[in-house]
């Protein structure tokens, strides 16, 4: 039965240490297991120095855990090291495609195919690419469910025009949960190019890059149990190797003169100046602590906590789930509107109960319109939770209900 | 239930706005987002031959602070010239909402007088200053 209660799966958290929060946030950013704070501090307090290039002990150290972590991030999602770049965020992760990979192949006449639930961050990008290409956008829609239909894709796919369909796994909003290996399947028989957005999907299920199959697969670490300021681009070799440089200056290069600069081997080619070596030897600690938990385990409790928020915000009179009908075909996140009240005004009496949950347009403008909605009140959940956090976001909108419920 | 923020005042605005709704033909008329949130807010006005507001309609969606706000300015209004409403500071909303407004809401509290002022001038006005220390002339007397 989908009502049952249910612990948390890990706690320790150092955060959750005060008293009383209900962190609901976690597609926002992820709190920090103490196992991932412990690497951080451990690797600056004793064995930091650049990475690449360091002859004595410390810096050898320093470059071998560098390395470690690579390896130990790309294993997590079935990915190789050298095609396993780091960025900043996601978000850099898709500019790197949009202006390394974009030019050379989406021109005049092409198409780029993106769904209306995309975030900020995998529209805006290929807008920009498509206004100076002279290329366009073909919209994937949703549906009631918050489902895209394959056969859309398909419809869309026949002219030969896309070149690049770009898809979230996961959507922010919605919860849905994207069938990409069909999706980049349909696209690869097209003649086109394809990118995942797996920001909301990585530390939730268990993703495959490999057997997912696109040529491009970003992810970030802060919502993933790590640091801010570092991202993941996995991409195919073959791409990233006709593509140029993003950013250019030290580390990408392999040899510089006076007159020109040959470029470094992936996945250095794409990692311009020093990357961010504590924040990725942390990351690796992070999916350490994923894969210590189990990723089949962490997806089976979410979806437990999302199917019983359900069940439980469904209940509520004048509230209004969106997204999909049931739990298996969600991240573990809930959208919701409340018909007395604006999504600010809950947010602002839930903080009052510590109920830390989001609300506004979630960085998806489009895909507000489309819902006719100018923004909606998310909760969204990690290992961390449980049911008892459900119930105190359930009864936390008893208390907006009380103020604004009575017309 | 009592509460500090969402007095009773702003709720009844909030529920049931004041000269709110659709006009026909106005003199003066604009439109503008709160960025953070995705409030929604236009404002039109009715002004006589010696630029004084006649009548004042607004529309849009949005949090209660940012509705009511809209509403309880419009109360104030007529009768006002254009001139004397583009010099509203951000104390003509905050005193008729009378309620503390942290940060982050100061933007809701604020789109109402933006849409105001920008009405007025016939050009987008500028967000006035999130907090009173911002809002302190340069070189004027510090504390």
């Amino acid at each position: 039965m989908t009502t049952a209660s249910h612990t948390a799966l890990a706690l320790d958290f150092p955060i959750l240490e005060q008293e009383g929060l209900v962190y609901l946030d976690s597609a926002a950013t992820s709190q920090k297991p103490r196992v991932v704070l412990d690497a951080l501090e451990d690797f600056l307090a004793h064995h930091n120095a650049n990475v690449h290039r360091g002859v004595y002990p410390l810096a050898i150290d320093a470059d071998t855990r560098f390395s470690a972590a690579r390896a130990q991030i790309a294993a997590f999602v079935g990915a190789e090291p050298a095609e396993t770049i780091i960025t900043k965020n996601a978000t850099e992760a898709i500019n790197l495609v949009r202006y390394s990979w974009g030019p050379q192949n989406v021109g005049a006449g092409d198409a780029i195919v993106l769904t209306e639930a995309e975030h900020h961050s995998n529209i805006v990008p290929w807008q920009q690419l498509c206004e100076e290409v002279g290329a366009e956008l073909r919209w994937l829609e949703v549906d009631d469910e918050g489902m895209i239909s394959l056969g859309q894709l398909d419809e869309f796919l026949a002219d030969g025009r896309v070149k690049m369909v770009a898809v979230t796994h996961c959507s922010n909003v919605l919860g849905t949960i994207n069938p990409v290996e069909e999706v980049v399947a349909r696209a690869r028989a097209a003649g086109a190019a394809s990118l995942i957005d797996g920001s909301q999907a990585v530390p939730h299920m268990a993703v495959n890059v490999d057997a997912i199959g696109a040529d491009f697969y970003v992810w970030t670490g802060h919502k993933a149990y790590g640091p801010t300021g570092i991202g993941l681009l996995h991409g195919r070799r073959e791409l990233l190797e006709a593509m140029p440089p993003f950013l250019t200056g030290g580390d990408m290069i392999k040899t510089v003169s006076f007159e020109a600069t040959t470029f470094n081997e992936l996945p250095f080619k794409f990692e311009a100046g020093t990357p961010p070596i504590a924040e990725t030897v942390a990351l690796g600690a992070a999916v350490d602590f994923i894969s210590g938990l189990g990723i089949d385990r962490v997806r089976a409790h979410e979806e437990a906590i999302t199917a019983y928020a359900l069940s439980q915000l469904q209940a509520i009179p004048g509230l209004t789930v969106q997204g999909p009908p049931l739990a298996q075909q969600r991240g573990g996140l809930v959208s919701f509107t409340l018909d007395c009240a604006h999504p600010h005004d809950v947010a602002e009496i839930l903080g009052r109960d510590q109920v830390c949950v989001r609300a506004g347009h979630h960085c998806t403008q489009p895909l507000m319109k489309k819902l006719g909605l100018g923004a909606t009140t998310r909760a969204s959940f990690a290992v961390h939770n449980s049911t008892d956090d459900v119930d105190a976001l359930v009864g936390s909108l008893g208390n907006v209900i009380e103020i604004f419920g009575e017309s | 239930m009592d509460d500090a923020l969402y007095r009773e005042e702003i709720l009844e605005h909030y529920k049931r706005p004041h000269n709110f709704g659709p006009m026909e033909n106005p003199d003066r008329e604009s439109f503008d987002t709160n960025p953070l949130c995705g409030d929604e807010l236009r404002v039109m006005l009715k002004v006589d031959d010696n630029d004084v507001v006649e009548e004042v309609r607004f529309e849009g969606h949005g949090c209660a602070i940012s509705q009511a706000s809209a509403s309880m300015i419009s109360d104030e209004i007529n009768g006002m010239k254009l001139d004397d409403l583009a010099r509203l500071d951000r104390s003509a909303i905050l005193d008729l909402l009378g309620i503390d407004i942290s940060a982050t809401r100061m933007k809701c509290a604020l789109l109402s007088l933006k849409v105001l002022k920008s009405a007025a001038i016939g050009t987008l006005a500028d967000w006035e200053p999130d907090t009173a220390d911002a809002a302190r002339p340069a070189g004027g007397a510090q504390l």
